[in-house]
């Protein structure tokens, strides 16, 4: 059997999506800017796949910047805004578990002159609002916060951060690439000027995100060209991958509410399998109804993760870890160390992520295959 | 006019009887490595090797340079017998040397040609000053030996690239060598290819303890080392259950020996299997526990075969400095090392006694293991 548990890693893409993309490259292969009857077909597919994505945020349309990915959308909003800000101070809030997209963007732009102040978080990885209250300057532009963490599912605080965001006149962006689909995102509802998504957490192909940019926001390119999506994003469209991206939210807006019941179940019930099945287990992050429903992190003491990691894999379980063992201390995860978690535990942390195609039978499976694992690697510690 | 290599070799020459073996053993590897060029000729006449090349010739050299048993590789030039060919041949391939001296050097056996060798050199040398910007002549101590030869054609020739040297693969028998992903083994196998040795690998693979980019790395480590002239069969060892096994019934103490002993006595299996007479190793004296003299003493007393170490006497850094010539150093580093290390010590014997070794190893029963191993092979 094989079961696929990271999903936070990337998805299998939807069959629906498959097929657009299939007839977009063989058909629908114009340029959106060429001015003839093909340029205009693809144009057309274009601003229905920028209607489709930004309903999954319930944003404007013309919000939705086409990127190539999650990476290039939090590259493109931090230095981006930034850049446009600059006059009006140089101060940067972000937090200590953000992905590496956007951590090695602020190093760089301390590196130009900014200053950011990293927010703790708490051991379920949730920021303090009381910190960022406190680290709020008069030199302060923005705010960037992950709503779900790619590695422990922790939900961040964003009402409450867009309230005091908005409140201040601070620009909130949020990083919304393992939130989208799997929590609610609203951009007008809850007050959020920017948001980054990708395509393929959520189904779709790889190489294709958004950022979302309110029309209050003013924010310079990264990449020039040929002007393209609003001279924010110059260089031609991915036509195929934009659309696919369009139909796999379309397809995640409408079972929002299923797939998030599926997500937790399976979430719930591979947790309570291992709780009941195994000793010595550490869950890392939120609580099991707090966090993201997809993602579950969980240590088994006593065994390396990324041993536990090969010997699932042998039984046609993907997972991923906590920490690379080869590269020692400098593979752990941030997110884990920022946590408070102790070494052993970061060294035998797994996380599993859930999607749409995951089943019951399959976590059945994987508790019955953990248990014997866990079990026999236990048996061998170093001497 | 016709780009030809001319190929030194060396030591080979001193062989005595064994010269024509060693010579079309050398052959048959330059053959081989230049097989997918349709324009190429190898022919060996008047004592030398040429290769005829109408391709790629800096892709030949390239090649070329990889051949064990050659020491030098000199481009050259095959033309009509007339002073006007030669002049061009030699300012083509002088027009490499600005900036360096020369000397002209003619051979004359073809008798019927009108000018003598003196000459020659002496209208070659004026042809090339006159074309070349840069270059002087020193008739003592040049830089660069320009040679011109009069036989039923004429050849023009010049410079020395250095050629790999040691003895054509091949000519001297086959070993199997030990890899384990790491800097050192790898090395050890390309410097007992150069001695002419065939060699055939064996690495140990211990999932889930080891992951399959482990093994991978293993793989184009061969590919590497298959480059230097022969493809190599490689034996991938499944060795988890034998790990495990030591684990449980030996001394902590003594698991990484036991493990080196087990390891030496499936490689002389696998060994015998290939025609092998030697096992090759990436020992060094002393740079790890299992790398003192008393533990080289125990490891070595697992088997009868002999076991080749020749990096035995080196540092670190002159082994790094060999893998990256030979350009297996990058994918030494790449970061899949045994990703576990419950089987390594926290305190090794670093001076084991066979006796109480063997007596640890007797506790438990090893030769079904030996005797009968999981493997796949995969030829690189």
């Amino acid at each position: 059997m094989e079961v696929y548990l990271d999903n936070s890693a990337t998805t299998r893409v939807r069959s629906e999506v498959i097929e657009k993309i299939v007839e977009v490259l063989d058909k629908q292969y114009g340029n959106p800017s060429s001015l003839h009857m093909k340029g205009y077909e693809a144009e057309k597919l274009m601003s229905e796949a920028r209607e489709n994505v930004s309903k999954l945020i319930n944003g404007d349309n013309e919000g939705i910047i086409f990127t190539s990915g999650g990476t290039e959308s939090n590259n493109l909003a931090l230095i981006g805004v930034a850049e446009s800000l600059r006059k009006k101070g140089n101060h940067i809030i972000s937090s200590k578990i953000e992905h590496p997209s956007v951590l090695n963007v602020l190093k760089h732009l301390e590196e130009n002159g900014f200053d950011v102040t990293y927010l703790d978080v708490d051991k379920t990885g949730k920021i303090d609002l009381e910190d960022f209250k406190g680290a709020i300057t008069d030199k302060t532009i923005f705010v960037s916060i992950m709503a779900v963490n790619n590695e422990i599912g922790t939900i961040e605080p964003i009402d409450e951060i867009a309230d005091i965001a908005d409140e201040k006149d601070i620009v909130f962006h949020v990083d919304a690439i393992q939130a989208a689909g799997k929590i609610n995102i609203d951009v007008k509802k809850q007050k959020i000027k920017m948001v980054s998504l990708s395509s393929h957490k959520i189904h779709g192909p790889k190489g294709v995100g958004a950022l979302y940019v309110d029309k209050s926001v003013r924010i310079r390119p990264i990449i020039f060209g040929g002007g393209q999506e609003k001279n924010l994003r110059s260089g031609t469209e991915n036509l195929p991958g934009i659309v696919g991206f369009g139909i796999a939210s379309k397809l995640a807006k409408e079972n929002f509410n299923d797939n998030i019941n599926k997500l937790m179940n399976l979430k719930r019930k591979l947790y309570q399998g291992i709780v009941s099945e195994i000793k010595d287990i550490h869950l890392n992050g939120p609580d099991i109804e707090g966090g993201a429903p997809h993602i579950l992190n969980i240590s088994f003491a006593g065994v390396r993760g990324e041993v536990l990691l090969h010997a699932l894999e042998e039984k046609g379980i993907y997972v991923s870890t906590g920490s690379a063992c080869s590269s020692k201390k400098k593979g752990q995860s941030h997110v884990l160390k920022a946590i408070g978690l102790k070494e052993d535990l970061i060294e035998s942390a797994i996380r599993f992520s859930f999607g749409i195609f995951n089943t019951e039978e399959e976590i059945d499976y994987t508790i019955s295959v953990l248990k014997e694992k866990v079990n026999f690697l236990r048996k061998y510690k170093r001497r | 006019m016709q780009d030809i290599l001319l190929i030194k070799y060396g030591e080979l020459a001193l062989k005595g009887d064994n010269r024509s073996f060693f010579e079309n053993k050398l052959i048959k590897n330059i053959k081989h490595a230049l097989s997918d060029f349709k324009e190429v000729k190898v022919e060996k006449t008047h004592g030398r090797i040429y290769v005829e090349c109408d391709g790629d010739i800096e892709e030949v050299i390239e090649r070329l340079k990889k051949i064990f048993g050659i020491v030098g590789i000199t481009r050259a030039k095959k033309i009509g017998l007339n002073l006007e060919e030669i002049y061009e041949a030699a300012i083509e391939l002088m027009r490499e040397y600005q900036g360096k001296t020369f000397k002209v050097e003619t051979k004359r056996p073809n008798k019927s040609f009108p000018y003598d060798s003196m000459e020659v050199s002496r209208r070659v040398g004026a042809a090339v000053l006159k074309n070349v910007k840069g270059l002087k002549v020193d008739v003592h101590n040049p830089d660069v030996l320009l040679n011109v030869e009069i036989r039923e054609m004429a050849f023009v020739y010049a410079g020395v690239i250095e050629g790999a040297k040691g003895l054509p693969l091949g000519t001297n028998g086959k070993a199997t060598v030990l890899l384990s992903g790491g800097i050192d083994s790898p090395v050890a196998a390309w410097m007992m290819m150069k001695r002419g040795v065939e060699i055939n690998a064996v690495y140990f693979h211990s999932p889930p303890y080891t992951s399959e980019r482990a093994k991978d790395k293993v793989v184009d480590l061969c590919k590497v080392l298959s480059q230097y002239g022969q493809s190599i069969k490689l034996h991938v060892v499944y060795f988890t259950d034998l790990q495990l096994e030591i684990y449980e019934k030996c001394p902590a103490k003594f698991t990484t020996i036991i493990m080196r002993r087990m390891m030496m006595k499936i490689a002389e299996k696998i060994a015998q299997k290939n025609g092998s007479m030697a096992l090759i190793t990436g020992e060094s004296l002393g740079q790890v526990a299992s790398q003192t003299i008393e533990s080289l003493y125990v490891t070595n007393a697992s088997v009868s075969m002999p076991i080749f170490r020749p990096l035995i006497g080196m540092d670190k850094t002159e082994i790094i400095d060999l893998a990256q010539k030979i350009s297996t150093f990058e994918i030494s580093i790449r970061p899949y090392e045994d990703c576990c290390t419950i089987f390594v010590p926290k305190h090794p014997a670093t001076k084991p006694k066979l006796e109480k070794v063997i007596e640890a190893e007797q506790k438990m029963e090893y030769q079904k293991y030996i005797d009968d191993f999981e493997e796949e092979v995969i030829e690189v």
